[in-house]
């Protein structure tokens, strides 16, 4: 795995943070009813920081959950892979919450898809919103991102990794390649 | 990526601590859909398991049914009162043809010992073992592991003493080599001829007094006396069971500290457990039942989705 | 006339107390002359080298299934499996359909095995239909040709029949051959009661029932000078009372399964059918106890217990599965390799157990490789290795635990009966 662009850097990870906090403020006028969930497990820390940007700017912070979507994947079903299951901890009623889903990377649209499924199946939410940080494109479903940290144009020998201080240590953006 | 060592569920004696443990982890999840409004996830939409029930068992085809349900996969039931030989087929030529239906999952109950072992070599299925004969019931003593380490918080250390007639019981089995993987200390207590020959060669205390076995005793998981079967046969009265052996509120306060109670069920109220205590705060009998689901959940997913 | 001539083979025979390297010339089916570079011109030669040439092996044991059971075993295929398996004699056991309990039923046997190039010799039942209860008509069954009386597959548990069988049996000079378990013990057993049926929860079958039965066949034979023969010795506790009797001169012999020699109970892990039969396979302790059992004379023979069993009747749960496996076409593989290879036999001691003593306990005739004695020869080789194949088995079933395991020593052929038959 070589690193091919640094995308971001620290700065401008926090920069691009704020600018999605209050993209989603000026869009839902409010944090009543609004809900932040992050998909397991790079959704979750991203949605954590999120609504501390959103608690920032409101002096208060929004509901905060995590979801798993590992048991409504298509690919664990077509074998294909096996990740380790792991709760949902949504400790609220999604009804007629505002969601705001969110995700590091957007690429074939798949994992969304899963987490669509299961939003659906935890309530009826009034809307549910997509952020993620990068869009790399390849979507394989007709699924878009609400709020988008920033687009990248990648090919598919290609990752885009995002670092997070939680996992990694520092946070930032890396455009790596992944063939040999 | 942690994924299952065994590709079949046939007992606990060969499974791994790290199958043990990812089993009992990935339960959590499966309790968490099971307070949800819908209770059901689609992860084995497409998969067909089949329940192959060769003894009456009510309560843990329903278990296993609800789990299969819950997971969105087609349930097929087959139920034969009767051993297959007597019928003129014979039980690889019941499996043969129900697997010809193409199914993905069969979950087996059955009389003999070793039922799953001997089609899990000549079919093509997941076998998952829903007790056979006096052999394991491994998602029962996985469920009742699960019950435990909730309560108790670990397994590693715990004093588990099992009750009844161990010699005949497969709930006894899967729980001793389930416990002993997991680093309990496990003892067993009834009559002595109820014990199976050389026992003492499994690592196990044993006990013939009550009262010793719940001194020793975190926890005890009393079996359920087949009324039928014993009375008479290995033991002379119910009655003098109950006196000698039975698990008694006075018993269990006299200890005074905490204890906790399992039982596979079904419950023979006034014989191997007294009532009270059944329904009392040592009991986590009900929460026995609830983890059955999930953890069968847990197993159905493990199996069922493991890679080729 | 027809005549053989076995070129350089070593000749081992433990009457005549022989192990040489000689030629062996067979005219009509008799031995004609022994002795080194023998030549015959009108002789096929049958060039012998590193082979060995012993006494026609005797299996006193054998279930041949016929009449009643043919789908599993006839006497054709069976006679075709002992030749295979170097055999020119078997005994076969009468838990037939009907029972091999009339002098008619006896008859029909020889008739099916005349001709053949195995001498088959029915065992008759001891009681009627071996329900245990009443005598079968003895006198007449010897008379027809029995050669001993069992109701193998059952005990004779019934200590007033069993008193009154070896009573009666004692005027023929012919052994009651006793498979020895308690039947109130039995509780629909599988296997050998210990550490593995404990952990397997199958029902099973202690040692106990088979130490107990034979200690009190033995004060009964004590009591009435009867002959006493044990089938299919599996513990040791009997060894030890096998051993005792013998220490106080009573007629009481033993014969021993290959299987009982070579495998545990462990095997029953695997819960293949294939490792259940009645005895059960026993421990470590008690496979050591057979070894010395043979080495020390106390028993006194190797016997297969050659019990077919169709493929859909084995291929079942196993406590469901019948008891029994074949043995005939692996005994001297197993025997060669267990007991000579092992040094707890020399080849003289393995040929009287697997031919001298069970012909002697039987009545049979005493074979000596002599010229102008009947030629009654088994052909060894005792170095060759080989992977046992059941599909290329000559009996009818399959049911043998011992598919795929390397052997020391195999049959090369037969001669009896003026035939030669050659294995494959």
């Amino acid at each position: 795995m070589t690193i091919l662009q640094k995308i971001l850097d620290e700065q401008g990870f926090d920069r691009m943070l704020s600018r999605l906090a209050h993209e989603i403020l000026e869009r839902n006028q409010t944090l009543d009813s609004l809900a932040v969930i992050g998909l397991r497990t790079r959704g979750e820390f991203v949605a954590r920081r999120l609504a501390a940007k959103l608690g920032e700017i409101e002096g208060r912070t929004p509901d905060l959950g995590v979801l798993d979507v590992t048991l409504y994947r298509d690919d664990v079903r077509q074998h294909l892979r096996q990740p380790e299951v792991r709760a949902t901890e949504i400790t609220f009623d999604i009804t007629d919450k505002h969601v705001i889903l969110v995700d590091d990377v957007l690429f074939t649209g798949r994992t969304v898809r899963s987490a669509l499924n299961a939003l659906v199946d935890l309530g009826r939410a009034r809307t549910i919103q997509l952020v993620v940080l990068v869009d790399r494109g390849h979507r394989e479903l007709p699924i878009r991102a609400d709020f988008t940290g920033k687009n990248v144009t990648t090919s598919r020998g290609q990752e885009v990794r995002v670092r997070l201080r939680e996992v990694d240590g520092h946070d930032g953006i890396d455009l790596v390649s992944i063939e040999e | 990526m942690s994924s299952l060592q065994i590709n079949h569920l046939l007992g606990l004696q060969h499974v791994s601590h790290e199958d043990i443990t990812l089993i009992l982890d990935s339960t959590d999840t499966f309790l968490e859909i099971l307070e949800r409004p819908i209770k059901k996830v689609p992860t084995l939409q497409g998969k067909t398991v089949v329940n192959l029930f060769f003894e009456n068992s009510t309560r843990t085809r329903i278990s296993f049914e609800l789990a299969e349900r819950r997971l969105s996969a087609d349930v097929v039931n087959f139920s034969a009162s009767t051993s297959s030989v007597s019928k003129g087929e014979t039980l690889l030529d019941t499996a043969l043809n129900i697997e010809a239906m193409k199914v993905d999952i069969v979950v087996m109950r059955h009389s003999a010992a070793g039922a799953g072992h001997f089609l899990s070599t000549r079919c093509t299925s997941r076998f998952i073992n829903a007790g056979d004969g006096a052999h394991e019931h491994p998602t029962q003593a996985l469920l009742d592991m699960c019950t435990l380490r909730q309560k108790h918080g670990t397994l590693d250390g715990l004093n588990v003493c099992i009750m009844g007639d161990i010699a005949h019981s497969r709930v006894a089995r899967s729980n001793i080599y389930g416990l002993l993987t997991m680093g309990a200390n496990v003892a067993v207590c009834g009559p002595s001829s109820m014990m199976p020959y050389e026992l003492e060669r499994l690592r196990v205390r044993i006990f013939t007094n009550v009262e010793e076995a719940l001194q020793f005793s975190d926890a005890v998981n009393v079996l359920r006396i087949q009324l039928e079967r014993d009375a008479g046969a290995n033991f002379p009265t119910l009655r003098e069971y109950h006196n000698s052996f039975g698990i008694t509120r006075q018993r269990l306060d006299r200890l005074g500290r905490d204890i906790t109670v399992l039982h596979p069920g079904p419950i023979n109220r006034g014989v191997e457990i007294e009532s009270e205590v059944a329904d009392g705060a040592y009991s986590v009998i009900l929460p026995q039942v609830t983890n059955g689901v999930a953890i069968r959940m847990a197993v159905l997913y493990l199996i069922g989705t493991k890679a080729e | 006339m027809t005549s053989i001539l076995f070129k350089n083979a070593r000749i081992v025979d433990p009457v005549t107390q022989t192990d040489t390297e000689q030629d062996l010339l067979i005219v009509d089916g008799t031995i004609e002359r022994l002795g080194p570079g023998l030549s015959s011109p009108d002789a096929e030669e049958v060039n012998l080298r590193g082979k060995t040439i012993v006494p026609g092996l005797c299996d006193m044991h054998v279930h041949f299934r016929e009449p009643g059971f043919e789908h599993k075993e006839d006497i054709r295929s069976g006679s075709a499996a002992a030749a295979a398996g170097g055999f020119t004699a078997v005994a076969c056991m009468p838990n037939t359909h009907p029972t091999i309990d009339t002098a008619a039923v006896v008859s029909f046997i020889f008739q099916k095995a005349q001709g053949l190039p195995v001498d088959v010799y029915p065992i008759a039942a001891i009681t009627k239909d071996r329900k245990g209860e009443s005598l079968a008509p003895l006198l007449e069954l010897r008379e027809a040709g029995a050669v001993g009386f069992s109701d193998d597959g059952s005990p004779l548990f019934n200590t007033k029949v069993l008193r009154i069988a070896l009573e009666y049996a004692s005027m023929l000079d012919v052994p009651i051959i006793q498979h020895a378990e308690d039947p109130n013990l039995f509780t629909g057993g599988a296997m050998n009661e210990s550490i593995v049926s404990t952990e397997l929860g199958l029902p099973s079958i202690p040692r106990l029932s088979e130490d107990a039965v034979v200690s009190r066949d033995i004060m009964f034979t004590a009591y009435v000078n009867g002959r006493y023969h044990l089938a299919h010795m599996s513990t040791s506790g009997a060894a030890d009372a096998v051993r005792d009797a013998k220490a106080r001169g009573l007629r009481v012999t033993a014969e021993i399964t290959p299987h009982h020699f070579t495998l545990t109970d462990e095997a029953v892990r695997s819960f293949d059918s294939n490792f259940k039969m009645n005895p059960p396979l026993r421990t470590a302790d008690d496979v050591r106890a057979m070894k010395e059992a043979l080495r020390d004379g106390i028993a006194d023979a190797i016997a297969t217990d050659h019990a077919p069993h169709a493929t859909f009747e084995k291929e079942v749960e196993f406590v469901y599965a019948p008891f029994g496996i074949i043995g005939l076409e692996t005994a001297v593989g197993l025997a060669v390799t267990e007991l000579l290879q092992e040094n707890w036999l020399t080849l003289p001691q393995l040929i009287e157990k697997l031919s001298t003593n069970p012909r002697r306990i039987l009545g049979l005739p005493e074979l000596r490789i002599e010229e102008g004695m009947k030629a009654n020869l088994t052909l060894l080789d005792l170095e060759a290795q080989w992977t046992v194949d059941v599909h290329r088995f000559k009996s009818k079933s399959r049911n043998s635990p011992f598919h795929g395991m390397t052997l020391t020593g195999k049959p090369v052929g037969i001669y009896n009966n003026g035939q030669l038959v050659l294995a494959d």
